[in-house]
C-alpha cells in the first residue's frame, strides 16, 4: 500500500490538530489559574498569584485534599492486597469459576460508575447497616481499585512462569518462604506499577465516591464539584484542578516507565 | 535475577515451627491453598459487590409507599411501566442514548487517521511520544477535563472568543457543548484500542496487497478494516458506556439538559426513590450487556 505524501502531510496536521485540542483545555485552566479575572474572561488582560495564595490558605480544601490521599493510599493498600491474591489464585491454579471471578474482578470498573455507586451505596446502608463515612468510601474505592493491582500481577506472573518457584520448593523452601524469597521479589515493581495505577484512580474518583460518602467526607473531586458552580470560588478550583492534574499524573507517569521498562528488559 | 539469599533454607536443620507446619500442610492440599488465596478478595466482590447489584436488581421491583417513604417489597412492574411511558423517562433515554451514539460515531472518526498515523506513517521515536502524549490526558482527572470545557464554552471564554470574529458563537452550555465534552474526554480510549490493533497488522501484508494491484483504498476496506475491527468496536463500548453512565458532564457543560445518571442521582436523592434509580440504572447496563454480547463474536472483548 503506497500512501502518497501529501496524504502523510494532511495525516500528521490533523493528528496534531487533534493533539493540541486534547491539550489546550487543560492549558487553558493552568493559565486560568494565574487569570485575575474573577470571571476568568478570555484572554487573560492580568495575571496574578492570588488564588494561588487563597487556595493555600483555604482550611476546608487542605483538608478535602487531606482526605482524598488517606483515602486513596488505604484503598490502595486494599486493592494491593487483594488483587495479589487474585492474581497468584488465577495465574497458578486452574478452578471451577474461573471465568466467573476474573468477570467479577472487572465488573467494577466497566459497569458505569453510577450502577456501582449506588449498588454500593445501597449494600453498605440497608445490607450492612454501615453509616456512610470514611471507611465505605474506602471500601468503595478498592473495589473498583483491585482491577488494576490484578492485572499488573496476573500479567507478571504469568509471564514469570511456575519454574522458579517449583525450584524453590524443590530445593525445600516451604510455601511461604518461596512467596517471600522468590514470588515477591520479581513481584514487586509490578505491584508498585497497579497500586500507582490503582493510587491515581481512587484519587481523581468522583461518582461512585458522591453516593458512598456521606455527608461529613468531602474529598478533592467532591470539593471541586461543590465549589464550581459559586461564582466566587472558580479561580480557586481552577488552582486545585492544576494542582489534581499533577497529583494524579505524576504516579501514573512513574507506573508507566516502570511498566515500560519490564516489557523491553 | 537474585536468588542468592534462598539458598539457605534448603539446608534441612530449621526446627518445625507453627509456620512450618501450615507451609507443609498447605503444601500437599493445593485446593486448600487456592480457597484461602481466594477466600478474602471473593468474599469482598462476591458476597458484596456481586451481592448489592443482585440487590439492585431486585429492588427495581420494588414500590415506593407514598405516604410514609418506606420501601415496599414486592414484584411489581410499576417502575419499568412509568420508564416505558412516563414522557420525561423516554425522553432522556432516547436523548442518552442519542448522545452516546453521536459521541461514539464522532470519536471513532477522529480516532481512525490518528491512530493509522501513529501505527503506519510516524517514526518509531514519534510513535512512543504520540502514544504517551495520548495517554498523559486520559490519567488527568475526568472531572478537571470537564471543568476546564466549562471555562472554554463559557460566554467569555476561548470558544467565544475564537468564534464570534466569524461571526458564529460558542455553543454554550447546551446538549452540544455537553457532545463536545463527553467526545473530548473519551477520545484517549477510542484511540488507544484501534492504534494497537492497527499496530498489529504486519506491513508486507499491506505490501502484498498493493502488488498484487489493490488501490490505497482497496487495501484499506478489504485488508486493515477488517483486522481493526475488533479494536475499532473496543473503543466504541469505552465511549458508549461511558456516556451512557456519565451524570457529572451533563451537570457541567450541559445546562438545564438531563441524561440517565441525572435521573438516577434525583432518585436516589432528592425523590428518595431507591427502587426507580435501581429501574433507570439498569437501561445502561441492559443496553451495555446487549452491545457486549452483539460484539462477542468480532473478538473486541479480548482487546479491552
Amino acid at each position: 500500500m503506497r500512501i502518497s505524501r501529501s496524504a502523510k502531510v494532511i495525516l500528521a496536521s490533523f493528528t496534531s490538530l487533534i493533539l493540541t485540542v486534547i491539550y489546550l483545555p487543560l492549558a487553558i485552566v493552568f493559565l486560568n489559574s494565574f487569570n485575575s479575572s474573577v470571571n476568568m474572561d478570555w484572554p487573560p488582560t492580568s495575571f496574578t498569584l492570588i488564588w494561588w495564595h487563597k487556595a493555600f490558605a483555604s482550611s476546608g480544601l487542605i483538608d478535602a485534599l487531606a482526605t482524598s490521599l488517606l483515602v486513596a493510599v488505604c484503598s490502595t493498600m486494599v486493592a494491593l492486597v487483594l488483587g495479589t491474591l487474585l492474581a497468584m489464585a488465577l495465574s497458578r491454579y486452574k478452578f471451577f469459576g474461573k471465568n466467573s471471578v476474573s468477570l467479577m474482578i472487572i465488573l467494577p470498573i466497566a459497569l458505569p460508575g453510577i450502577v456501582t455507586g449506588i449498588a454500593l451505596n445501597n449494600a453498605f446502608r440497608t445490607m450492612l447497616g454501615f453509616q456512610l463515612g470514611l471507611i465505605t468510601v474506602i471500601l468503595a474505592h478498592a473495589t473498583f481499585c483491585i482491577v488494576t493491582v490484578y492485572n499488573n500481577a496476573l500479567a507478571r506472573l504469568n509471564r514469570l512462569g511456575k519454574n522458579m518457584e517449583e525450584a524453590s520448593a524443590d530445593l525445600g523452601a516451604g510455601i511461604f518462604t518461596t512467596f517471600r524469597l522468590v514470588t515477591l521479589p520479581q513481584l514487586v515493581s509490578a505491584l508498585v506499577a497497579g497500586g500507582l495505577l490503582a493510587f491515581g484512580l481512587s484519587f481523581d474518583e468522583i461518582i461512585v465516591t458522591t453516593f458512598t460518602a456521606g455527608g461529613g467526607v468531602q474529598t478533592l473531586p467532591i470539593w471541586i464539584l461543590d465549589n464550581m458552580f459559586r461564582p466566587g470560588k472558580a479561580p480557586i478550583v481552577n488552582v486545585v484542578a492544576v494542582f489534581m492534574v499533577v497529583v494524579s499524573v505524576i504516579p501514573i507517569y512513574f507506573a508507566q516507565k516502570l511498566t515500560a521498562k519490564e516489557s523491553k528488559s | 535475577m537474585k536468588l542468592n539469599s534462598g539458598a539457605k533454607v534448603g539446608s534441612g536443620e530449621i526446627q518445625p515451627t507453627f509456620a512450618h507446619r501450615i507451609s507443609t500442610v498447605l503444601y500437599s492440599k493445593p485446593k486448600l491453598r487456592l480457597r484461602l488465596l481466594l477466600a478474602a478478595p471473593v468474599t469482598w466482590l462476591g458476597l458484596v459487590y456481586i451481592a448489592a447489584l443482585l440487590a439492585l436488581l431486585i429492588t427495581a421491583f420494588y414500590t415506593v409507599d407514598s405516604f410514609t417513604g418506606d420501601l415496599k417489597p414486592g414484584f411489581a412492574l410499576d417502575n419499568f411501566i412509568s420508564l416505558f411511558t412516563d414522557s420525561l423517562y423516554r425522553a432522556v433515554t432516547f436523548r442518552t442514548i442519542g448522545i452516546a451514539f453521536g459521541v461514539t460515531v464522532v470519536d471513532v472518526l477522529l480516532a481512525l487517521p490518528i491512530a493509522f498515523f501513529m501505527a503506519k506513517i510516524a517514526s518509531p521515536k514519534l510513535r512512543g511520544v504520540l502514544v504517551i502524549s495520548i495517554l498523559m490526558p486520559l490519567w488527568a482527572s475526568y472531572l478537571v477535563k470537564a471543568y476546564a470545557w466549562r471555562s472554554v464554552l463559557s460566554n467569555v471564554g476561548v470558544f467565544a472568543w475564537l468564534l464570534r470574529p466569524l461571526g458564529l458563537d460558542t455553543p454554550g452550555y447546551s446538549l452540544l457543548g455537553a457532545g463536545i465534552t463527553l467526545g473530548y474526554l473519551w477520545l484517549p480510549y477510542v484511540i488507544l484500542p484501534i492504534y494497537s490493533s492497527l499496530e498489529k497488522v504486519p506491513n508486507n501484508l499491506l505490501e502484498a496487497s498493493s502488488d498484487l494491484g489493490a488501490k490505497t483504498w482497496g487495501t484499506i476496506r478489504r485488508i486493515v478494516f477488517p483486522l481493526i475491527l475488533p479494536g475499532i468496536v473496543a473503543g466504541s463500548i469505552f465511549a458508549f458506556s461511558l456516556t451512557l453512565g456519565d451524570y457529572i458532564t451533563i451537570n457541567i457543560v450541559g445546562g438545564a439538559n438531563q441524561m440517565l445518571g441525572n435521573l438516577v442521582y434525583t432518585n436516589v436523592g432528592v425523590a428518595n426513590n431507591l427502587p426507580m434509580a435501581a429501574a433507570i440504572a439498569l437501561v445502561p447496563v441492559v443496553i451495555m450487556f446487549g452491545y457486549l454480547t452483539a460484539v462477542r463474536k468480532t473478538g473486541a472483548l479480548d482487546n479491552l
